[in-house]
Protein backbone atom coordinates (compact mmCIF):
# COMPACT_ATOMS: atom_id res chain seq x y z
CA UNK A 1 0.00 0.00 0.00
CA UNK A 2 2.30 2.62 1.15
CA UNK A 3 4.69 1.64 -1.77
CA UNK A 4 1.93 1.87 -4.21
CA UNK A 5 1.68 5.53 -3.15
CA UNK A 6 4.72 6.78 -1.69
CA UNK A 7 7.21 5.28 -4.20
CA UNK A 8 6.25 6.39 -7.44
CA UNK A 9 7.30 9.90 -6.18
CA UNK A 10 10.34 8.76 -4.48
CA UNK A 11 11.42 7.39 -7.90
CA UNK A 12 10.68 9.62 -10.11
CA UNK A 13 11.72 12.66 -10.53
CA UNK A 14 8.72 13.86 -13.17
CA UNK A 15 6.25 12.27 -11.07
CA UNK A 16 7.75 14.76 -7.89
CA UNK A 17 7.76 17.45 -10.56
CA UNK A 18 4.06 16.63 -11.53
CA UNK A 19 3.19 16.55 -8.07
CA UNK A 20 4.86 19.90 -7.00
CA UNK A 21 3.24 21.73 -10.12
CA UNK A 22 -0.19 19.97 -9.00
CA UNK A 23 -0.23 21.33 -5.22
CA UNK A 24 0.89 24.53 -6.01
CA UNK A 25 -1.92 24.39 -8.60
CA UNK A 26 -4.40 23.66 -6.02
CA UNK A 27 -3.31 26.55 -3.68
CA UNK A 28 -4.14 28.62 -6.22
CA UNK A 29 -6.89 28.12 -8.42
CA UNK A 30 -8.94 26.64 -5.61
CA UNK A 31 -9.64 29.90 -4.17
CA UNK A 32 -10.24 31.43 -7.48
CA UNK A 33 -12.74 28.82 -8.27
CA UNK A 34 -14.84 28.89 -4.74
CA UNK A 35 -15.60 32.92 -5.76
CA UNK A 36 -16.17 32.10 -9.10
CA UNK A 37 -18.98 29.61 -7.55
CA UNK A 38 -20.03 32.34 -5.60
CA UNK A 39 -20.58 34.63 -7.98
CA UNK A 40 -22.37 32.36 -10.30
CA UNK A 41 -19.62 32.38 -12.73
CA UNK A 42 -18.30 28.85 -13.11
CA UNK A 43 -19.23 28.57 -16.58
CA UNK A 44 -17.56 31.52 -17.54
CA UNK A 45 -13.92 29.86 -16.17
CA UNK A 46 -15.09 27.38 -18.31
CA UNK A 47 -15.20 29.75 -21.31
CA UNK A 48 -12.63 31.43 -20.44
CA UNK A 49 -10.83 28.21 -20.24
CA UNK A 50 -11.99 27.93 -24.26
CA UNK A 51 -10.66 31.34 -24.66
CA UNK A 52 -7.38 31.44 -23.86
CA UNK A 53 -6.87 28.24 -26.94
CA UNK A 54 -5.77 30.76 -29.93
CA UNK A 55 -3.29 32.51 -28.00
CA UNK A 56 -1.56 29.30 -26.79
CA UNK A 57 -1.92 27.86 -29.86
CA UNK A 58 -0.26 30.92 -31.90
CA UNK A 59 2.48 30.39 -29.60
CA UNK A 60 2.88 26.91 -30.39
CA UNK A 61 2.67 27.83 -34.08
CA UNK A 62 5.82 30.21 -33.33
CA UNK A 63 7.37 28.38 -31.27
CA UNK A 64 6.61 24.95 -30.77
CA UNK A 65 5.87 23.19 -27.12
CA UNK A 66 7.09 25.87 -24.91
CA UNK A 67 6.17 27.16 -22.22
CA UNK A 68 6.94 31.36 -22.16
CA UNK A 69 5.16 31.70 -25.61
CA UNK A 70 2.34 29.57 -25.11
CA UNK A 71 2.03 31.00 -21.67
CA UNK A 72 2.18 34.96 -22.93
CA UNK A 73 -0.13 34.18 -25.48
CA UNK A 74 -2.96 32.31 -23.59
CA UNK A 75 -2.57 35.94 -21.13
CA UNK A 76 -3.36 37.92 -24.13
CA UNK A 77 -6.16 35.91 -25.40
CA UNK A 78 -7.67 35.31 -22.41
CA UNK A 79 -7.38 39.07 -21.32
CA UNK A 80 -9.13 40.35 -24.84
CA UNK A 81 -11.83 37.95 -24.06
CA UNK A 82 -12.31 38.60 -20.55
CA UNK A 83 -12.28 42.54 -21.00
CA UNK A 84 -14.16 42.88 -24.54
CA UNK A 85 -16.85 40.56 -23.08
CA UNK A 86 -16.78 42.59 -19.74
CA UNK A 87 -16.64 45.87 -21.96
CA UNK A 88 -20.00 44.39 -23.53
CA UNK A 89 -21.98 43.97 -20.58
CA UNK A 90 -20.66 46.90 -18.84
CA UNK A 91 -21.79 49.31 -21.70
CA UNK A 92 -24.70 47.45 -23.53
CA UNK A 93 -27.98 45.61 -22.42
CA UNK A 94 -26.15 42.47 -23.29
CA UNK A 95 -25.23 40.64 -19.84
CA UNK A 96 -21.63 38.96 -19.43
CA UNK A 97 -23.19 35.36 -20.30
CA UNK A 98 -24.18 36.09 -23.39
CA UNK A 99 -21.28 38.44 -24.26
CA UNK A 100 -19.04 35.83 -22.78
CA UNK A 101 -20.16 32.93 -25.04
CA UNK A 102 -19.90 35.00 -27.86
CA UNK A 103 -16.50 36.10 -27.83
CA UNK A 104 -15.34 32.84 -26.43
CA UNK A 105 -16.89 31.03 -29.24
CA UNK A 106 -15.11 32.81 -31.55
CA UNK A 107 -11.75 32.65 -29.94
CA UNK A 108 -12.12 28.72 -29.84
CA UNK A 109 -12.92 28.20 -33.46
CA UNK A 110 -10.01 30.14 -34.23
CA UNK A 111 -7.65 28.56 -32.03
CA UNK A 112 -8.95 25.36 -33.36
CA UNK A 113 -8.34 26.66 -37.14
CA UNK A 114 -4.67 28.01 -35.96
CA UNK A 115 -3.64 24.04 -34.53
CA UNK A 116 -5.11 22.17 -37.43
CA UNK A 117 -3.41 24.36 -40.20
CA UNK A 118 -0.25 23.33 -38.60
CA UNK A 119 0.51 20.40 -36.76
CA UNK A 120 -0.37 17.07 -35.80
CA UNK A 121 -3.40 15.72 -34.30
CA UNK A 122 -0.90 14.79 -31.32
CA UNK A 123 -0.23 18.50 -31.05
CA UNK A 124 -3.51 19.52 -30.32
CA UNK A 125 -3.41 16.68 -27.76
CA UNK A 126 -1.02 18.48 -26.27
CA UNK A 127 -2.72 22.02 -26.12
CA UNK A 128 -5.76 20.79 -25.30
CA UNK A 129 -5.27 18.29 -22.26
CA UNK A 130 -1.84 18.97 -20.71
CA UNK A 131 1.05 16.77 -19.80
CA UNK A 132 1.29 17.16 -16.32
CA UNK A 133 3.94 14.49 -16.56
CA UNK A 134 6.73 16.86 -18.54
CA UNK A 135 6.68 19.75 -16.31
CA UNK A 136 9.95 21.55 -16.49
CA UNK A 137 11.82 24.26 -14.76
CA UNK A 138 10.19 26.78 -16.48
CA UNK A 139 6.49 25.70 -16.25
CA UNK A 140 7.15 24.94 -12.26
CA UNK A 141 8.42 28.61 -12.06
CA UNK A 142 5.40 29.72 -13.65
CA UNK A 143 3.18 28.04 -11.36
CA UNK A 144 5.11 28.83 -8.39
CA UNK A 145 4.88 32.50 -9.39
CA UNK A 146 1.17 32.61 -10.31
CA UNK A 147 1.05 31.15 -6.87
CA UNK A 148 1.95 33.85 -5.18
CA UNK A 149 0.56 36.79 -7.12
CA UNK A 150 -2.90 35.02 -6.44
CA UNK A 151 -2.74 34.73 -3.03
CA UNK A 152 -1.34 37.77 -2.25
CA UNK A 153 -4.29 39.35 -4.79
CA UNK A 154 -6.84 37.47 -3.18
CA UNK A 155 -5.86 38.41 0.58
CA UNK A 156 -5.22 42.03 -0.55
CA UNK A 157 -8.66 42.65 -2.41
CA UNK A 158 -10.74 39.80 0.04
CA UNK A 159 -13.36 42.32 1.58
CA UNK A 160 -13.94 43.81 -1.76
CA UNK A 161 -14.46 40.50 -3.24
CA UNK A 162 -17.02 39.06 -1.04
CA UNK A 163 -18.33 42.53 -0.65
CA UNK A 164 -18.44 42.43 -4.26
CA UNK A 165 -20.28 38.87 -4.09
CA UNK A 166 -22.58 39.52 -1.33
CA UNK A 167 -24.21 42.93 -2.27
CA UNK A 168 -22.35 44.28 -5.35
CA UNK A 169 -25.08 47.34 -5.35
CA UNK A 170 -23.50 48.00 -1.76
CA UNK A 171 -20.40 48.01 -2.74
CA UNK A 172 -21.06 50.41 -5.87
CA UNK A 173 -22.72 53.16 -2.98
CA UNK A 174 -19.80 53.43 -0.65
CA UNK A 175 -16.57 52.75 -3.01
CA UNK A 176 -15.50 52.86 -6.48
CA UNK A 177 -13.62 49.44 -6.17
CA UNK A 178 -16.45 47.33 -7.73
CA UNK A 179 -15.13 47.20 -11.59
CA UNK A 180 -11.87 47.32 -10.26
CA UNK A 181 -12.04 43.99 -8.37
CA UNK A 182 -14.34 42.96 -11.33
CA UNK A 183 -11.34 43.21 -14.05
CA UNK A 184 -8.69 42.02 -11.18
CA UNK A 185 -10.84 38.98 -10.27
CA UNK A 186 -10.86 37.73 -13.89
CA UNK A 187 -7.38 38.47 -14.29
CA UNK A 188 -6.90 35.94 -11.56
CA UNK A 189 -9.15 33.28 -13.15
CA UNK A 190 -7.11 33.99 -16.62
CA UNK A 191 -3.95 33.83 -15.11
CA UNK A 192 -4.79 30.14 -13.11
CA UNK A 193 -5.84 29.01 -16.29
CA UNK A 194 -3.22 29.74 -18.12
CA UNK A 195 -0.79 28.21 -14.91
CA UNK A 196 -2.67 25.17 -15.14
CA UNK A 197 -2.79 24.38 -19.26
CA UNK A 198 0.64 23.28 -19.47
CA UNK A 199 -0.39 20.89 -16.86
CA UNK A 200 -3.53 20.01 -17.06
CA UNK A 201 -4.35 21.41 -20.99
CA UNK A 202 -6.60 24.46 -21.92
CA UNK A 203 -9.49 22.61 -21.39
CA UNK A 204 -9.10 20.79 -18.21
CA UNK A 205 -7.41 23.65 -16.69
CA UNK A 206 -10.24 24.90 -15.37
CA UNK A 207 -11.37 21.48 -13.92
CA UNK A 208 -9.17 21.84 -10.69
CA UNK A 209 -9.93 25.50 -9.93
CA UNK A 210 -14.48 24.90 -9.75
CA UNK A 211 -14.16 20.98 -8.91
CA UNK A 212 -13.14 21.53 -5.67
CA UNK A 213 -14.58 24.93 -4.63
CA UNK A 214 -17.92 23.54 -6.12
CA UNK A 215 -17.54 20.37 -3.71
CA UNK A 216 -16.40 22.11 -0.54
CA UNK A 217 -19.98 24.03 -0.88
CA UNK A 218 -21.30 21.15 0.19
CA UNK A 219 -19.33 20.62 3.91
CA UNK A 220 -19.38 24.34 4.95
CA UNK A 221 -21.23 27.72 4.94
CA UNK A 222 -18.33 30.58 5.32
CA UNK A 223 -16.32 31.67 2.32
CA UNK A 224 -12.56 31.35 3.80
CA UNK A 225 -13.81 28.05 5.13
CA UNK A 226 -14.54 26.47 1.45
CA UNK A 227 -10.87 28.23 0.54
CA UNK A 228 -9.35 25.75 3.06
CA UNK A 229 -11.48 22.77 1.94
CA UNK A 230 -11.32 23.23 -1.31
CA UNK A 231 -7.49 23.61 -1.40
CA UNK A 232 -7.34 20.42 0.67
CA UNK A 233 -10.05 19.03 -1.54
CA UNK A 234 -7.45 20.07 -4.68
CA UNK A 235 -4.52 18.18 -2.90
CA UNK A 236 -6.53 15.06 -2.49
CA UNK A 237 -7.51 15.17 -5.57
CA UNK A 238 -3.87 15.60 -7.36
CA UNK A 239 -2.19 13.36 -5.10
CA UNK A 240 -5.45 10.50 -6.43
CA UNK A 241 -4.91 11.45 -9.97
CA UNK A 242 -1.52 11.02 -10.58
CA UNK A 243 -1.26 7.67 -8.94
CA UNK A 244 -4.04 6.68 -11.04
CA UNK A 245 -2.19 8.17 -13.25
CA UNK A 246 0.63 6.17 -12.73
CA UNK A 247 -0.91 2.55 -12.14
CA UNK A 248 -3.54 2.62 -14.57
CA UNK A 249 -1.44 4.33 -17.03
CA UNK A 250 -4.07 7.02 -18.17
CA UNK A 251 -3.60 10.38 -19.09
CA UNK A 252 -2.50 11.99 -15.75
CA UNK A 253 -4.79 15.32 -16.42
CA UNK A 254 -8.01 13.68 -17.30
CA UNK A 255 -7.37 11.35 -13.70
CA UNK A 256 -6.88 14.53 -11.49
CA UNK A 257 -9.91 16.07 -12.92
CA UNK A 258 -11.65 12.44 -12.88
CA UNK A 259 -10.57 12.72 -8.56
CA UNK A 260 -11.67 15.63 -8.45
CA UNK A 261 -15.29 14.63 -9.70
CA UNK A 262 -15.09 11.17 -7.36
CA UNK A 263 -15.07 14.28 -4.42
CA UNK A 264 -17.90 16.03 -6.06
CA UNK A 265 -19.70 13.46 -6.09
CA UNK A 266 -19.08 12.12 -2.76
CA UNK A 267 -19.59 15.88 -1.08
CA UNK A 268 -22.33 16.05 -3.19
CA UNK A 269 -23.90 12.45 -1.39
CA UNK A 270 -22.57 12.90 1.83
CA UNK A 271 -21.71 16.62 2.30
CA UNK A 272 -23.59 18.26 5.45
CA UNK A 273 -25.28 20.39 2.74
CA UNK A 274 -25.61 17.20 0.34
CA UNK A 275 -28.12 15.43 -0.83
CA UNK A 276 -28.49 13.09 1.59
CA UNK A 277 -28.45 14.28 5.02
CA UNK A 278 -31.64 16.31 4.25
CA UNK A 279 -33.22 13.40 3.00
CA UNK A 280 -32.97 11.52 5.87
CA UNK A 281 -36.15 11.24 8.28
CA UNK A 282 -35.70 13.92 11.40
CA UNK A 283 -37.28 12.48 14.75
CA UNK A 284 -36.99 15.73 16.38
CA UNK A 285 -36.48 19.03 16.07
CA UNK A 286 -36.10 22.47 18.44
CA UNK A 287 -38.72 24.60 18.84
CA UNK A 288 -37.00 27.17 18.73
CA UNK B 1 -18.42 57.79 -4.95
CA UNK B 2 -18.32 60.99 -6.86
CA UNK B 3 -21.35 63.39 -5.48
CA UNK B 4 -19.28 66.98 -6.31
CA UNK B 5 -17.74 67.79 -9.75
CA UNK B 6 -15.53 70.93 -9.01
CA UNK B 7 -16.81 72.62 -12.11
CA UNK B 8 -19.94 73.13 -10.82
CA UNK B 9 -21.15 75.51 -7.80
CA UNK B 10 -21.27 73.39 -4.17
CA UNK B 11 -24.32 72.90 -2.59
CA UNK B 12 -25.53 75.96 -0.46
CA UNK B 13 -24.33 75.88 3.33
CA UNK B 14 -28.07 75.46 4.84
CA UNK B 15 -29.24 72.44 2.10
CA UNK B 16 -28.22 68.92 2.21
CA UNK B 17 -29.22 68.33 -0.93
CA UNK B 18 -30.00 70.84 -3.63
CA UNK B 19 -31.79 70.15 -7.18
CA UNK B 20 -30.99 72.56 -10.41
CA UNK B 21 -33.86 71.58 -12.55
CA UNK B 22 -33.06 68.03 -12.53
CA UNK B 23 -34.16 65.68 -15.45
CA UNK B 24 -33.26 62.06 -15.15
CA UNK B 25 -34.00 58.77 -16.69
CA UNK B 26 -33.39 55.73 -18.86
CA UNK B 27 -32.19 56.35 -22.26
CA UNK B 28 -33.95 59.58 -23.97
CA UNK B 29 -37.55 59.34 -21.57
CA UNK B 30 -37.43 61.39 -18.37
CA UNK B 31 -38.54 59.48 -15.01
CA UNK B 32 -38.54 62.37 -13.39
CA UNK B 33 -37.94 65.99 -14.61
CA UNK B 34 -37.68 69.40 -13.83
CA UNK B 35 -37.09 69.06 -10.11
CA UNK B 36 -35.56 72.36 -8.62
CA UNK B 37 -35.36 72.93 -4.80
CA UNK B 38 -33.43 71.82 -1.58
CA UNK B 39 -33.71 69.72 1.36
CA UNK B 40 -32.05 71.33 4.02
CA UNK B 41 -29.68 69.19 7.05
CA UNK B 42 -31.59 67.87 9.78
CA UNK B 43 -34.82 67.26 7.90
CA UNK B 44 -37.05 63.90 7.34
CA UNK B 45 -38.69 64.13 4.01
CA UNK B 46 -40.87 61.24 2.69
CA UNK B 47 -41.01 60.91 -0.87
CA UNK B 48 -44.58 59.71 -2.50
CA UNK B 49 -46.01 59.11 -5.34
CA UNK B 50 -47.57 56.03 -7.89
CA UNK B 51 -45.51 53.42 -9.33
CA UNK B 52 -43.36 54.34 -11.66
CA UNK B 53 -43.37 58.04 -10.29
CA UNK B 54 -39.58 58.64 -10.70
CA UNK B 55 -39.39 58.14 -6.69
CA UNK B 56 -36.63 55.65 -7.02
CA UNK B 57 -34.49 57.47 -10.07
CA UNK B 58 -34.53 60.55 -7.46
CA UNK B 59 -32.77 58.69 -4.92
CA UNK B 60 -30.13 57.06 -7.35
CA UNK B 61 -29.89 60.62 -8.79
CA UNK B 62 -28.83 61.78 -5.40
CA UNK B 63 -26.66 58.44 -4.44
CA UNK B 64 -24.81 59.38 -7.42
CA UNK B 65 -25.34 55.96 -9.10
CA UNK B 66 -27.36 57.24 -11.85
CA UNK B 67 -26.20 60.28 -13.97
CA UNK B 68 -28.61 62.96 -14.56
CA UNK B 69 -29.86 63.81 -18.00
CA UNK B 70 -29.73 67.50 -17.35
CA UNK B 71 -29.96 69.94 -14.29
CA UNK B 72 -27.87 68.98 -11.38
CA UNK B 73 -28.33 67.15 -7.71
CA UNK B 74 -25.58 68.55 -5.51
CA UNK B 75 -25.24 66.96 -2.55
CA UNK B 76 -23.51 68.75 0.37
CA UNK B 77 -19.85 67.92 0.40
CA UNK B 78 -18.72 67.06 4.06
CA UNK B 79 -22.31 65.16 3.94
CA UNK B 80 -21.55 61.21 4.14
CA UNK B 81 -24.27 58.73 3.05
CA UNK B 82 -25.62 55.25 3.39
CA UNK B 83 -28.40 53.82 0.84
CA UNK B 84 -31.07 51.20 1.16
CA UNK B 85 -32.12 50.50 -2.28
CA UNK B 86 -35.44 49.17 -2.89
CA UNK B 87 -34.18 46.32 -4.96
CA UNK B 88 -31.35 45.07 -3.48
CA UNK B 89 -28.87 43.10 -5.51
CA UNK B 90 -28.22 41.07 -1.69
CA UNK B 91 -27.18 37.83 -2.78
CA UNK B 92 -29.01 35.94 -0.31
CA UNK B 93 -27.17 32.65 -1.08
CA UNK B 94 -23.90 34.10 -0.16
CA UNK B 95 -21.82 32.01 3.16
CA UNK B 96 -21.83 35.35 5.36
CA UNK B 97 -23.53 35.07 8.44
CA UNK B 98 -25.76 38.60 10.06
CA UNK B 99 -22.40 40.25 11.33
CA UNK B 100 -20.41 39.84 8.14
CA UNK B 101 -23.34 41.94 5.97
CA UNK B 102 -23.85 44.32 9.17
CA UNK B 103 -20.11 45.37 9.09
CA UNK B 104 -19.87 46.04 5.31
CA UNK B 105 -21.52 49.64 7.57
CA UNK B 106 -17.87 50.17 8.19
CA UNK B 107 -16.83 50.36 4.84
CA UNK B 108 -16.39 54.42 5.11
CA UNK B 109 -14.48 53.93 8.11
CA UNK B 110 -12.10 50.93 7.59
CA UNK B 111 -12.13 50.93 3.89
CA UNK B 112 -10.20 47.69 2.43
CA UNK B 113 -7.54 46.94 4.39
CA UNK B 114 -8.34 48.86 7.53
CA UNK B 115 -8.82 46.17 10.55
CA UNK B 116 -11.78 45.94 12.01
CA UNK B 117 -11.22 47.09 15.66
CA UNK B 118 -12.72 46.01 19.08
CA UNK B 119 -14.76 49.25 19.00
CA UNK B 120 -15.78 48.05 15.44
CA UNK B 121 -17.32 45.05 16.65
CA UNK B 122 -19.29 47.00 19.60
CA UNK B 123 -20.43 49.29 16.98
CA UNK B 124 -22.34 46.64 15.08
CA UNK B 125 -23.06 44.32 18.27
CA UNK B 126 -24.63 47.87 19.33
CA UNK B 127 -26.55 48.08 16.09
CA UNK B 128 -27.96 44.40 15.96
CA UNK B 129 -29.16 45.12 19.46
CA UNK B 130 -31.43 48.25 18.51
CA UNK B 131 -32.74 46.45 15.54
CA UNK B 132 -33.79 43.83 17.80
CA UNK B 133 -31.29 41.32 16.33
CA UNK B 134 -29.78 40.30 19.33
CA UNK B 135 -28.46 36.88 19.47
CA UNK B 136 -28.55 36.61 15.92
CA UNK B 137 -24.91 37.19 15.16
CA UNK B 138 -23.83 34.22 13.66
CA UNK B 139 -26.74 33.07 12.10
CA UNK B 140 -26.24 32.22 7.76
CA UNK B 141 -28.31 35.25 6.40
CA UNK B 142 -29.91 32.57 3.87
CA UNK B 143 -32.02 31.73 7.49
CA UNK B 144 -33.26 35.25 7.82
CA UNK B 145 -37.04 35.99 7.27
CA UNK B 146 -37.50 39.07 4.95
CA UNK B 147 -38.16 40.89 8.27
CA UNK B 148 -35.22 39.84 10.21
CA UNK B 149 -32.82 40.74 6.57
CA UNK B 150 -34.45 44.23 6.35
CA UNK B 151 -33.43 44.55 10.27
CA UNK B 152 -30.00 43.41 9.42
CA UNK B 153 -29.97 46.32 6.73
CA UNK B 154 -31.37 48.96 9.08
CA UNK B 155 -28.24 48.13 11.38
CA UNK B 156 -25.92 48.32 8.19
CA UNK B 157 -27.43 51.82 8.12
CA UNK B 158 -26.66 52.41 11.56
CA UNK B 159 -23.24 50.97 11.16
CA UNK B 160 -22.64 53.22 8.58
CA UNK B 161 -23.10 56.68 10.79
CA UNK B 162 -24.23 58.52 7.88
CA UNK B 163 -25.09 62.17 7.73
CA UNK B 164 -27.67 61.48 4.84
CA UNK B 165 -29.80 58.57 5.10
CA UNK B 166 -31.55 57.17 1.84
CA UNK B 167 -33.86 54.73 2.14
CA UNK B 168 -36.08 53.30 -0.89
CA UNK B 169 -39.36 51.54 0.48
CA UNK B 170 -37.96 49.68 3.28
CA UNK B 171 -41.37 48.77 4.64
CA UNK B 172 -42.60 46.65 1.79
CA UNK B 173 -43.70 43.18 2.78
CA UNK B 174 -42.81 43.73 6.53
CA UNK B 175 -45.04 42.96 9.03
CA UNK B 176 -46.38 45.93 11.25
CA UNK B 177 -44.32 45.62 14.37
CA UNK B 178 -41.06 45.56 12.35
CA UNK B 179 -42.48 48.55 10.73
CA UNK B 180 -42.97 50.29 13.79
CA UNK B 181 -39.77 49.36 14.88
CA UNK B 182 -37.81 50.86 11.88
CA UNK B 183 -40.15 53.70 12.17
CA UNK B 184 -38.70 54.18 15.46
CA UNK B 185 -35.35 54.64 14.27
CA UNK B 186 -36.00 56.69 11.37
CA UNK B 187 -37.46 59.15 14.04
CA UNK B 188 -34.32 58.30 16.66
CA UNK B 189 -31.99 59.36 13.14
CA UNK B 190 -34.32 62.59 12.42
CA UNK B 191 -33.46 63.29 16.54
CA UNK B 192 -29.81 62.91 16.10
CA UNK B 193 -30.11 65.86 13.71
CA UNK B 194 -29.21 63.58 10.55
CA UNK B 195 -30.94 64.36 7.05
CA UNK B 196 -33.28 61.26 5.87
CA UNK B 197 -35.12 60.72 2.77
CA UNK B 198 -37.75 57.31 2.46
CA UNK B 199 -39.62 56.54 -0.22
CA UNK B 200 -42.78 55.47 1.34
CA UNK B 201 -46.24 54.25 -0.11
CA UNK B 202 -48.22 54.12 2.92
CA UNK B 203 -49.47 57.88 3.40
CA UNK B 204 -50.61 56.85 6.94
CA UNK B 205 -47.60 56.44 7.80
CA UNK B 206 -46.20 59.44 6.25
CA UNK B 207 -48.91 61.59 7.59
CA UNK B 208 -48.16 60.30 11.37
CA UNK B 209 -44.41 60.57 11.35
CA UNK B 210 -42.97 62.55 8.60
CA UNK B 211 -42.92 66.26 8.74
CA UNK B 212 -41.88 67.05 5.26
CA UNK B 213 -43.28 65.42 2.30
CA UNK B 214 -42.52 65.62 -1.75
CA UNK B 215 -45.16 64.35 -3.96
CA UNK B 216 -43.64 63.44 -7.68
CA UNK B 217 -45.81 62.20 -10.58
CA UNK B 218 -42.50 62.47 -13.14
CA UNK B 219 -42.85 65.86 -12.56
CA UNK B 220 -43.18 67.39 -8.65
CA UNK B 221 -46.47 67.80 -7.80
CA UNK B 222 -46.01 69.68 -4.38
CA UNK B 223 -42.94 69.08 -1.78
CA UNK B 224 -43.20 70.88 1.59
CA UNK B 225 -44.92 70.06 5.08
CA UNK B 226 -47.12 67.04 4.66
CA UNK B 227 -50.26 68.32 5.71
CA UNK B 228 -50.23 70.83 2.49
CA UNK B 229 -48.63 67.87 0.55
CA UNK B 230 -50.77 64.68 0.83
CA UNK B 231 -53.55 66.39 0.41
CA UNK B 232 -56.80 64.65 -1.80
CA UNK B 233 -56.58 67.27 -4.32
CA UNK B 234 -53.05 66.86 -4.73
CA UNK B 235 -52.90 62.51 -4.57
CA UNK B 236 -55.66 63.30 -7.27
CA UNK B 237 -53.26 65.07 -9.55
CA UNK B 238 -50.68 62.94 -9.08
CA UNK B 239 -52.97 59.87 -10.19
CA UNK B 240 -53.23 61.18 -13.44
CA UNK B 241 -50.23 60.81 -14.78
CA UNK B 242 -49.24 58.46 -17.88
CA UNK B 243 -46.97 56.29 -16.52
CA UNK B 244 -46.04 54.15 -19.80
CA UNK B 245 -43.50 55.41 -22.15
CA UNK B 246 -44.62 56.95 -25.73
CA UNK B 247 -42.46 56.85 -27.92
CA UNK B 248 -44.22 59.50 -29.52
CA UNK B 249 -44.70 61.98 -26.54
CA UNK B 250 -43.81 65.49 -27.63
CA UNK B 251 -40.55 66.73 -26.32
CA UNK B 252 -40.36 68.00 -22.86
CA UNK B 253 -40.82 72.39 -23.08
CA UNK B 254 -39.77 74.12 -20.21
CA UNK B 255 -42.85 74.80 -18.09
CA UNK B 256 -43.53 78.01 -17.36
CA UNK B 257 -43.60 78.11 -13.59
CA UNK B 258 -42.10 75.21 -11.58
CA UNK B 259 -43.09 73.78 -8.45
CA UNK B 260 -40.34 75.19 -6.16
CA UNK B 261 -39.85 73.26 -2.94
CA UNK B 262 -37.87 74.13 -0.26
CA UNK B 263 -38.20 71.36 2.53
Amino acid sequence: MVDGVVAPFMEFAFMQRALAGALLLSLSACPVGVFLMLRRMSLTGDAMSHAILPGAAAGFMLYGLEIVPMTIGGLIAGAIVALGAGAVARLTVQKEDASMAAFYLVSLAIGVVMVSLRGSSVDLMHVLFGTVLALNDDALWLIGLVASVTLATTVLLWRALVAECLDPLFLRSVSRLGGAVHFAFLGLVVLNLVAGFQALGTLLSVGLMILPGAAARFWVNDVLAMCVVSVGIGIVSSLGGLLLSYHASLPSGPAIILSAGVVYLVSLLAGPRGVLRPALPRRHHRTA
Amino acid sequence: MPRTDPKKPPCPADACIAFEDLTAGYGSHAAIHHLSGKLERGTLTAVVGPNGSGKSTLVKCITGLLAPMSGTCRVATDASLAYLPQQSELDRSFPARVVDLVALGLWRERGLLGRHRAEDRRAVADALRAVGLEGFETRPIDSLSGGQLQRALFARVLVQDADLILLDEPFNAIDEKTIRDLIGLILHWHGEGRTVVVVVHDLDLVRAHFPQALLLARRPIAWGSTAEVVTPDNMRRARQFQEAWDEKAPWCEPSPAPVRGVA
